[in-house]
C-alpha cells in the first residue's frame, strides 16, 4: 500500500469517528497522547466507581496529594506511575541541567562561577558552592560598579528551571522599582553553581550595602519552578544564618514573579531604611 | 591496641580508634565532606582489618565524644550491663561479628548481648558486615514495643500513615488519611508532619486524628510531629496524643541544635504518663538520619555511621514505641546515590535492632539525589525481608509538604503479600471488619477513601 492511500484511509476513519462523536480532536495536538503531567489530568480521579463520587471530588479539591488514584492489584495504575516519573524527570532536569545560555544573554547577564568545577562537585560540596573562584572575584571587580546600595544577582541553586521560568520577569521589576526610589543598583550577573551562602563573599567583594540573590530552590514533584530571594544587610563571611531575610515560593502557582519582584523591592527598601535584615528586621 | 597494619604490601597507620572507625566506613559522601573518609579503597579495607582486631573494650573505652563533655555518651556508657559486658570485653571485633552471625547465637542471646554493647561497638561491628550480613543478623532480632497496640512481632509489617498537607488544612489531611486507611496503611501510627509548629495548629490536627480513631474504633496510635516543646505545650492545653515525637542526634551538641536535651524528653514522658491518651508504656517516637550531626557541626570529627549509632544509644534510654531513620532525606552531600542510601538503610536498621530499639525506616529520597522510586522499592523489600517494624505510607509516594518521595500507601500491601507479612493483629481484624482486607490481601473495596465518609 502506498503512503498516499494510507493517509487517505486514516483521514476517512478519523472523519467518521469524529462525526459519530467517538473522538474529539478539536485540540491542536492531533493524534498525541494525553498530557498526564497536566493539572487537568491530575485533577481527574482514576478510582473506578467510588462509593461516593461527589465526596471523592470534594476530597480531591482539598489537597494537592495524589488521592483517588485507584490501583492495579495492590500497585499503582499505569497513568499514576508514569505521571510520577514525568514529574520526577522534570525535577531531575531542573537540578542537573544548566540554565540555557540564551536566557542569560537575553537578560544581559555575564556569568561567574564558584569554586565548584562541575554539577557533581556542586551537589556534593556545599562548602565550595559558597566560595567564589579567584577568576570570579576578578571579573566582578572589573565588570560591576563598586559599592552599590543593592547588589542583585541570579544563581542556579538547585533549579535551573526556576531561573529560566522567573528571571526575565522578576529582575526588571526589582531593578526598576529600586531605581525609581533613587537607589544605586549594582550590575547584575549570573553565579553558576551557587549556594545561598555565596552572597556573603559577593557582598564583601563589591562593597554592597544590601545583597539579594534570586536562586532556584530544590524541586519537589509539584513544581520545579520555585525560586527564592535571600536578602541580607551588610553581609560578611561567617555571619549567622539568622541575618538573612527570605522571600520564598516564587513561581506561577505560588507568588507570581512580577508580584514577588515588587514585594522583594519593598523589602529591600525597608532593610536599607532600618539598616537590618533577618531576625533584626522589624516588619 | 594495634592501630596499624600491612595490607597487600603497603603499611597503613591510624592515629586513633575514631579514625579507624571513620575510614572503615563504606563510602559516604558525608564522610568525604567532613574530610575523614578513607582516601583509597585499600585504605578503607586496611581500616576494616585494624578494626576487626580491636577488642570490644577498645571501642567502649574510646567513645568518639568524651564522657565528661556529652550526655549522649554518658547515657550510653551508664546503661551498659557490666555482667554482660565483662563476658565480651576481650573479644576481638571479628569474633563479635562471627558470634552474631553464628547458629549458636539465638534471638534471646542477641537481646542479652545488646545490654553489653555501646553504640561505638555496634557501629564497629556494622562496618565489618556486608549488606547481606546486615540483613541476616537483623533478621534474627525482633524488638517489640507497646503503645495502644504492639509493634514489631515476627510476621508483622506495619506502616506509619503520613497524610501531610502543604498548609495543614484539616479536611485535606483527612482526605489523605482516609485514602491511606482504605489501603490498610496506618497500623503503626497516624502521624502528620505539620507546616505550622504551633500548639494550636497541632491541637487541631490531633483532635481530628483522635476523633477519626475513636469514631471508627481504629486500634492504632496518633501523633503530630511538631517540635517536642510545642507538643508538650499542646498536650498541656488539652490536645489528645498517644505519643510525643522528636528528631534526635548522636551528640548533646546535636540535640541542643535541635532545641532539646534528655531532660526535655523525660519531661515529655512524664507528661504523657499523666495526660497522654495511650495505654503505653512506650510513648516516645524518634527520628534519625546519617549526617545530621555534621550538618549542625556536632559530629566531633566522627563518621556518620558511628554518630547514627549513638542516636540509638540515646533512644533506648527512653524506651520508645517507634524510631525510624529518614534515610534519604538529608541530601546527596551526605548520601550521594541509591547505593549509599540502601547501605545506610540496612546499617541503621541493624544498628538500632542490636541496640534493642524498635526500628522502622522512612525509605526515601530527595530530587537532588541520584536515586529514584525503583531504589525505594528495593530498599523497602530488603528491610521488610529482615523484619523492619514499619515503613511509611503517603499518597502514591509523593509527599506534597516535605517535597520528597517515600513509600506509597500501595507498597506495604504489596510487600505484605510478597513476603507473607501481616499488619498488627488488632488492626488487621479492624481492616477485615471494614471490608478492606481479607486473608491478608486487599479486597475489591480497598482503595476507596469515600467508605469513611458519612
Amino acid at each position: 500500500m502506498n503512503q498516499e492511500l494510507i493517509s487517505a484511509i486514516v483521514e476517512e476513519v478519523i472523519r467518521q469517528l469524529m462525526a459519530s462523536g467517538k473522538i474529539d480532536l478539536s485540540s491542536s495536538n492531533e493524534g498525541a497522547c494525553e498530557d498526564i503531567a497536566s493539572p487537568a489530568c491530575k485533577a481527574a480521579p482514576l478510582l473506578e466507581s467510588p462509593r461516593d463520587a461527589e465526596a471523592l471530588e470534594r476530597m480531591m479539591k482539598r489537597t494537592t496529594a495524589r488521592i483517588g488514584v485507584g490501583r492495579a492489584g495492590p500497585r499503582l495504575k499505569t497513568q499514576t506511575l508514569l505521571a510520577l516519573r514525568a514529574d520526577h524527570a522534570q525535577a531531575r532536569d531542573a537540578v542537573m541541567k544548566d540554565v540555557a545560555p540564551g536566557v542569560l544573554e537575553d537578560a544581559g547577564l555575564f556569568t561567574v562561577q564558584t569554586l565548584c568545577e562541575d554539577k557533581n562537585m556542586y551537589i556534593t560540596r556545599p562548602d565550595l558552592g559558597r566560595q567564589l573562584s579567584p577568576e570570579a572575584v576578578q571579573t566582578l571587580k572589573e565588570k560591576c560598579i563598586p559599592n552599590p546600595d543593592v547588589q542583585i544577582y541570579i544563581s542556579d541553586g538547585l533549579s535551573s528551571t526556576a531561573v529560566e521560568a522567573n528571571m526575565g520577569k522578576i529582575l526588571p521589576v526589582i531593578t526598576e522599582t529600586l531605581e525609581s526610589k533613587g537607589l544605586k543598583v549594582g550590575t547584575p550577573f549570573y553565579l553558576r553553581f551557587g549556594r545561598v551562602g555565596a552572597q556573603e563573599h559577593i557582598a564583601e567583594t563589591l562593597g554592597a550595602k544590601v545583597v539579594c540573590v534570586l536562586l532556584g530552590e530544590r524541586p519537589g514533584l509539584a513544581t520545579a519552578e520555585s525560586m527564592s530571594a535571600y536578602i541580607t544587610y551588610n553581609a560578611y563571611v561567617g555571619m549567622p544564618e539568622s541575618k538573612r531575610t527570605v522571600v520564598s515560593n516564587i513561581h506561577k502557582n505560588g507568588t507570581a514573579a512580577v508580584e514577588a519582584g515588587a514585594y522583594v523591592a519593598e523589602v529591600i527598601a525597608m532593610i536599607l531604611e532600618q539598616k537590618a535584615s533577618g531576625v533584626d528586621l522589624v516588619k | 591496641m594495634k592501630l596499624s597494619t600491612v595490607l597487600a604490601g603497603k603499611t597503613f597507620t591510624f592515629r586513633s580508634v575514631k579514625e579507624v572507625l571513620a575510614k572503615a566506613n563504606e563510602e559516604k559522601s558525608g564522610d568525604i565532606l567532613a574530610g575523614i573518609a578513607a582516601t583509597s579503597d585499600l585504605e578503607r579495607v586496611a581500616a576494616k582489618l585494624v578494626l576487626s582486631h580491636l577488642l570490644v573494650r577498645d571501642l567502649r573505652e574510646n567513645p568518639v565524644v568524651a564522657y565528661e563533655d556529652d550526655e549522649v555518651t554518658r547515657i550510653n556508657q551508664d546503661s551498659i550491663d557490666p555482667a554482660v559486658y565483662n563476658t565480651i570485653a576481650n573479644w576481638t571485633m571479628a569474633e563479635l561479628r562471627e558470634y552474631i552471625l553464628s547458629y549458636e547465637c539465638t534471638e534471646d542471646d542477641l537481646h542479652r548481648l545488646s545490654r553489653g554493647l555501646t553504640s561505638e561497638v555496634i557501629a564497629g561491628v556494622c562496618k565489618l558486615m556486608s549488606n547481606l550480613d546486615l540483613i541476616y543478623a537483623a533478621n534474627k532480632i525482633r524488638v517489640t514495643a507497646t503503645c495502644n497496640t504492639t509493634i514489631g512481632k515476627r510476621g508483622c509489617l506495619s506502616t506509619r500513615l503520613q497524610p501531610n498537607h502543604p498548609t495543614d488544612n484539616v479536611e485535606g489531611i483527612t482526605a489523605s488519611l482516609f485514602e491511606g486507611l482504605s489501603y490498610g496503611s496506618g497500623d503503626a501510627l497516624l502521624g502528620l508532619n505539620p507546616v505550622n509548629d504551633t500548639a494550636t495548629s497541632l491541637g487541631e490536627v490531633l483532635r481530628r486524628f483522635d476523633e477519626v480513631k475513636n469514631r471508627f474504633e481504629i486500634p492504632t496510635q496518633i501523633c503530630v510531629l511538631g517540635h517536642i516543646t510545642t507538643q508538650i505545650e499542646a498536650v498541656e492545653k488539652g490536645a489528645p496524643t498517644d505519643m510525643i515525637f522528636q528528631s534526635i542526634a548522636g551528640s548533646q551538641k546535636g540535640n541542643n541544635a535541635f532545641g532539646f536535651s534528655a531532660e526535655t524528653v523525660r519531661q515529655a514522658q512524664q507528661l504523657l504518663k499523666e495526660r497522654g491518651t495511650a495505654k503505653g508504656p512506650n510513648v516516645m517516637y524518634f527520628e534519625t538520619g546519617q549526617g545530621s550531626e555534621l550538618s549542625s557541626d556536632a559530629h566531633f570529627g566522627a563518621d556518620q555511621v558511628t554518630m547514627e549509632s549513638r542516636c540509638y544509644g540515646f533512644a533506648r534510654e527512653f524506651k520508645p514505641f517507634m524510631v525510624n531513620t529518614v534515610v534519604g532525606f538529608i541530601g546527596p552531600e551526605y548520601l550521594y546515590d541509591s547505593r549509599q542510601v540502601i547501605r545506610a538503610g540496612l546499617e541503621d536498621h541493624f544498628m538500632a535492632k542490636l541496640h534493642g530499639v524498635p526500628m522502622g525506616c522512612d525509605c526515601c529520597y530527595t530530587n537532588h539525589m541520584l536515586a529514584d522510586q525503583n531504589d525505594i522499592d528495593n530498599l523497602s523489600l530488603l528491610l521488610a525481608s529482615c523484619g523492619v517494624n514499619y515503613i511509611l505510607g503517603v499518597p502514591t509516594s509523593d509527599d506534597v509538604m516535605l517535597n520528597y518521595q517515600t513509600n506509597a500507601y500501595h507498597d506495604a500491601a504489596t510487600i505484605r503479600e510478597i513476603l507473607g507479612l501481616r499488619p498488627i493483629a488488632e488492626f488487621e481484624r479492624w481492616l477485615e471488619k471494614m471490608g478492606i482486607m481479607e486473608n491478608g490481601r486487599l479486597t475489591n473495596r480497598a482503595g476507596d477513601p469515600t467508605i469513611f465518609v458519612k
